[in-house]
């Protein structure tokens, strides 16, 4: 129990750290980085919580496509982060104090209870429970597919809405460009790509393409 | 000494808070603001976990996986946007975006 406060306190002081860091960083660079520490630390709570699927979900799908999706922005766009850093200070009075106020709010109401909130009877009893014969990731599984399998459904709707969304936004056409058309190419037919010019003997022709010009 | 679901809760208050600031903080970077509002969607996260391991229904796991979704689509869509937006006008400062005079 007590390595497991331990590794409690560890992640939890690690990814407060570097939730603190990516607000107050001054290259996004090294903030897109800190939010990465700040994920794969929230990782290792889901895993004291016995959640072992979304801690991998979480590396895999935040580490590995939305912050490296971040960090491709960040260095795609040429933008002069300094002078965008500029109205730090400045904001930082009031938006300690709204931060702290509601910080103080949120901890006093579950904190006022003595942290137990009388929930906790038997943490995690009914998961322990089907956890003796199935994993979390094969409870997990029986429960969405099965009862919930609409909602993962209209998931993977809002998923396919994302990336059309995505490639319509940023899909450009070039004007100008020359590119292959295969429509046309296979629409060709002798007829359109071939004529036959009676040529007068002893005389000459001139291309029709030449005469215009 | 025992690890509850008041200390779980916390820690992901702290993370809500912290990107709550960065949004005031950062008021002028897009990309900053962002971040901010990914770190609060795993402050959430972190409570959906929190209470499904306290209240012994798994439930709360396969809402907190649902809600990892909508959090991709929208960091997709929000990049996607400043990518274009950064393409059309040449900045992606806030107070620059202001053609619709809202």
């Amino acid at each position: 129990m007590a390595l497991t406060a331990g590794f409690f306190y560890l992640f939890a002081a690690f990814s407060v750290a570097a939730g603190v860091m990516v607000i107050v960083a001054k290259n996004p660079v090294h903030a897109v980085l800190f939010l990465i520490l700040a994920f794969f630390n929230a990782a290792g709570l889901f895993i004291l919580l016995g959640a072992e699927f979304l801690a991998m979900i979480l590396i895999i799908v935040y580490v590995g496509a939305v912050a490296v999706l971040f960090l491709f922005v960040v260095m795609m766009l040429d933008v002069d982060f300094a002078e965008l850093k500029a109205g730090f200070i400045k904001n930082a009075p009031v938006g300690l104090l709204v931060g702290g106020i509601v910080l103080a709010e949120l901890v006093l109401l579950f904190a006022g209870r003595g942290f137990g909130l009388g929930v906790a009877h038997a943490p995690g009893a009914a998961i322990a429970q089907t956890a003796a014969h199935v994993s979390n990731t094969q409870a997990l599984g029986l429960i969405l597919y099965t009862k919930y399998v609409y909602f993962f459904e209209v998931a993977g709707l809002i998923l396919l809405v994302a990336m059309v969304g995505a490639i319509v936004l940023t899909l450009q056409h070039k004007v100008g460009v020359r590119r292959q058309s295969i429509a046309a190419q296979v629409a060709r037919t002798p007829k359109t790509g071939v004529e036959i010019i009676k040529v007068p003997s002893g005389g000459s022709i001139i291309p029709a393409a030449e005469v215009q010009s | 000494m025992t690890i509850g679901i008041g200390h779980y809760l916390t820690v992901a208050a702290c993370l809500f808070t912290l990107g709550m600031l960065g949004i005031f903080l950062n008021r002028k970077n897009v990309i900053v603001i962002l971040m901010s509002i990914e770190l609060m969607l795993l402050a959430v996260n972190i409570n959906l976990v929190a209470f499904s391991y306290f209240l012994g229904d798994l439930v709360g796991q396969v809402f907190a996986l649902f809600n990892l979704t909508v959090a991709a689509a929208e960091a997709a869509i929000g990049l996607a946007i400043v990518v274009v937006y950064f393409r059309n006008r040449g900045s992606i400062a806030v107070e620059d975006i202001n053609m619709m005079k809202g």
